[in-house]
C-alpha cells in the first residue's frame, strides 16, 4: 500500500470515529474517499478550498485538506497565509506527489519549493513521512489539535518505517564523524551512500519546527550534512541557527534545479538531482575533499 | 460590553474620532447604512458577520463601536501602534470583525465553509472586489450546492473598471443564486432584503450607493 493509499484509509477512518474531522478537496482524492456529510469537493477550485477549510475551522471542525503539492500550498498560498495563519485557525494539509512522484507529468505537477514555502510561514508543523506505516502517528498528531500542519507524502519510500517525530540516531559513527541528517525518503539513500564512510546519520520526518536543540544535544563533528528531499538548503538556516557558537561545516543536499525539464521516472529524478545514493556520495567526497574516499 | 444606547445619528460623532475629521460628509460612505442595518436590525446572536471588503473600516468601526462591540476609546487611537483598530480589520484583536481582511476575495470562501457548518452568515463584498477570481469559485459552488444559510451583501458603488454587464445581481443568478437589488442608503427596503432567506438558495443583496 502507497502512502497515499494508506492516508486515504486513515482519513475515512477517522470521518467515522472523530466528528470533527471533515475533508475539503479539489476533486482529487474525491474518487478514493467515500461519499460523506462531512466530505466536501468544492471542484477544481483550489482559493476556496483553503477559504472553506478555514469556515469549517471557525465552526469548531478539523479541517483535513488533500490535493496535490502544487494546487495545495502553491496555487492557493495566499488562502493558505491568510485564511488559516492569519485568521489564527488550523487546518491539516496533506499533499501528495512531493518533488518529482510526478516524474512523467512534468513541472506543473512537482512541487520542492513546498516545504520552504511553508517554511517562511509563522506556526506550521511540517511532516515529511519516509514511510507509509509512519503516517498513522502522524495523522493522528495532526487531527488531534487545532494547529497548522503541512503532511507531505510521497511514493518514494525507505525500506523500514521509523518514528522521525524527533531526531533520530539510525547509525552511529566516531565521535568525530560527520553527522549526516536525512529527512524523510531520503534516509536509504543516504545510508547507502554512506555504508562504508564513518558516518553518523540520522533520521528526521519533522523538519518543523525544527529540532534545534536536539541537533544541538546529538552533533559531535564539525562536518554536518543535510540531505532533503525537497529544496536544497531548506534547513541549512535552521542548522546554522542551532550550531551558531560551534564551528562547523555545512554540506546541504536536495534539489537545485526544479526546472530539470525532463520526464522518465522518478528514479531517473533522484538521480538526476544528485539525490540517489551516488549522487550524494559524489557530493559528500567532493566536498570532503578526501581523495582516498572519492576513488572508493 | 454594554449596549450604549447610541443611534445612527450618533455614528457621525464617532467617525469623526476614528478620524479627526469633523467637516467629512458622511453619506459619502458607502457601506455605512448596510453595515448599521445589519448590526441593527437583522443580525441574530448566532449569526456569523463577515467584512469581506476590508478598506475603508472605519463606518464598520463606527457601527461595532455603537453596538458596543469595540470600546469606544479605541476609536481615539485608530491605526496608531498600540491600537486595535487598523485600516484592515484584525479579527484576533477584534474579535467583533469576524475575519481579517484586507486581501480582497477572501470573506466569501471562508463564508462558504461556515455556512457549510450550518451557521447563519452573512459577508459584505464591494462590486470592485468582485474582480478577484476567488469570489467567483465560492459563488458558483455555494449556488450549486444550495448553500441557503448564506447571505452575500454587495455594497455596489460602482467601482470595478469593467463592470458587470447586466448588473453584478445577474452573475449571481445565473450561479443559482436568490438575488434582489435594493438602494443602499433605504434602511427599511435593505432590511426587508437582508431578513428575507433564500429558499433552497444562497441569497444576494446588492446595495447600490451611488458614488
Amino acid at each position: 500500500m502507497t502512502m497515499r493509499e494508506r492516508f486515504y484509509a486513515l482519513a475515512a477512518a477517522a470521518l467515522e470515529r472523530d466528528e470533527r474531522v471533515a475533508i475539503v478537496l479539489a476533486e482529487i482524492g474525491a474518487a478514493q474517499l467515500p461519499q460523506h456529510p462531512r466530505v466536501f469537493n468544492v471542484g477544481i477550485r483550489e482559493q476556496l478550498m483553503i477559504g472553506v477549510a478555514a469556515g469549517l475551522a471557525f465552526e469548531g471542525y478539523r479541517p483535513l485538506v488533500h490535493s496535490y503539492a502544487p494546487f495545495l500550498v502553491e496555487r492557493p498560498f495566499e488562502q493558505v497565509k491568510l485564511d488559516l495563519g492569519h485568521q489564527d485557525v488550523g487546518a491539516a494539509l496533506v499533499s501528495t506527489g512531493a518533488s518529482y512522484d510526478a516524474s512523467e507529468s512534468g513541472r506543473t505537477h512537482q512541487a520542492p519549493e513546498d516545504v520552504p514555502l511553508l517554511a517562511t510561514l509563522p506556526g506550521w508543523t511540517i511532516d515529511v513521512p519516509g514511510h507509509p506505516a509512519e503516517l498513522d502517528a502522524l495523522l493522528d498528531d495532526a487531527l488531534a489539535g487545532d494547529h497548522r500542519v503541512y503532511l507531505r507524502l510521497t511514493d518514494e519510500e525507505n525500506a523500514a518505517a521509523r518514528d522521525g517525530r524527533r531526531l533520530r540516531i539510525v547509525r552511529r559513527g566516531s565521535d568525530r564523524a560527520p553527522f549526516v541528517l536525512a529527512v524523510g525518503p531520503a534516509l536509504d539513500q543516504a545510508l547507502a551512500a554512506t555504508a562504508d564512510v564513518d558516518a553518523t546519520v540520522a533520521y528526521l520526518t519533522r523538519v518543523r519546527p525544527f529540532p534545534a536543540e536536539a541537533l544541538r544535544a546529538a552533533v559531535q563533528a564539525d562536518e554536518v550534512v543535510l540531505v532533503e528531499p525537497y529544496l536544497a538548503a531548506t534547513s541549512a538556516g535552521a542548522v546554522a541557527d542551532a550550531l551558531r557558537d560551534r564551528p562547523h561545516r555545512l554540506l546541504s543536499l536536495g534539489i537545485r534545479d526544479p526546472e530539470l525539464r525532463r520526464y522518465g521516472t522518478p528514479a531517473e529524478h533522484r538521480a538526476a538531482h544528485g539525490l540517489d545514493a551516488a549522487g550524494i556520495r559524489r557530493s559528500l567526497d567532493a566536498w570532503r575533499g578526501d581523495p582516498a574516499l572519492a576513488a572508493a | 460590553m454594554a449596549a450604549t444606547g447610541l443611534t445612527y445619528d450618533d455614528l457621525p460623532g464617532l467617525l469623526e474620532r476614528l478620524t479627526g475629521d469633523e467637516k467629512h460628509d458622511w453619506s459619502s460612505l458607502s457601506t455605512l447604512d448596510v453595515l448599521w442595518v445589519l448590526h441593527d436590525r437583522v443580525l441574530g446572536p448566532d449569526d456569523a458577520f463577515l467584512l469581506s471588503k476590508g478598506h475603508g473600516p472605519a463606518a464598520f468601526y463606527a457601527v461595532l463601536g455603537a453596538k458596543g462591540l469595540v470600546p469606544l476609546d479605541e476609536l481615539d487611537r485608530f491605526a496608531s501602534f498600540g491600537s486595535i483598530l487598523g485600516r484592515h480589520p484584525d479579527r484576533v484583536l477584534v474579535p467583533a470583525a469576524g475575519i481579517g481582511s484586507g486581501s480582497l476575495g477572501h470573506g466569501l470562501p471562508i463564508a462558504v465553509g461556515r455556512a457549510l457548518a450550518g451557521r447563519r452568515v452573512f459577508v459584505l463584498v464591494g462590486d470592485g472586489e468582485l474582480d478577484e477570481g476567488s469570489n467567483w469559485e465560492a459563488v458558483q459552488y455555494a449556488g450549486r450546492v444550495q448553500l441557503e444559510t448564506l447571505t452575500a451583501v454587495v455594497v455596489d458603488n460602482f467601482t470595478s473598471t469593467y463592470h458587470w454587464p447586466g448588473g453584478v445581481e445577474a452573475r449571481f443568478r445565473l450561479e443559482g443564486w436568490d438575488a434582489v437589488r435594493v438602494d443602499g442608503r433605504d434602511h427599511a427596503a435593505l432590511a426587508e432584503a437582508l431578513a428575507a432567506r433564500g429558499a433552497g438558495a444562497p441569497r444576494c443583496v446588492v446595495a447600490e450607493v451611488r458614488p
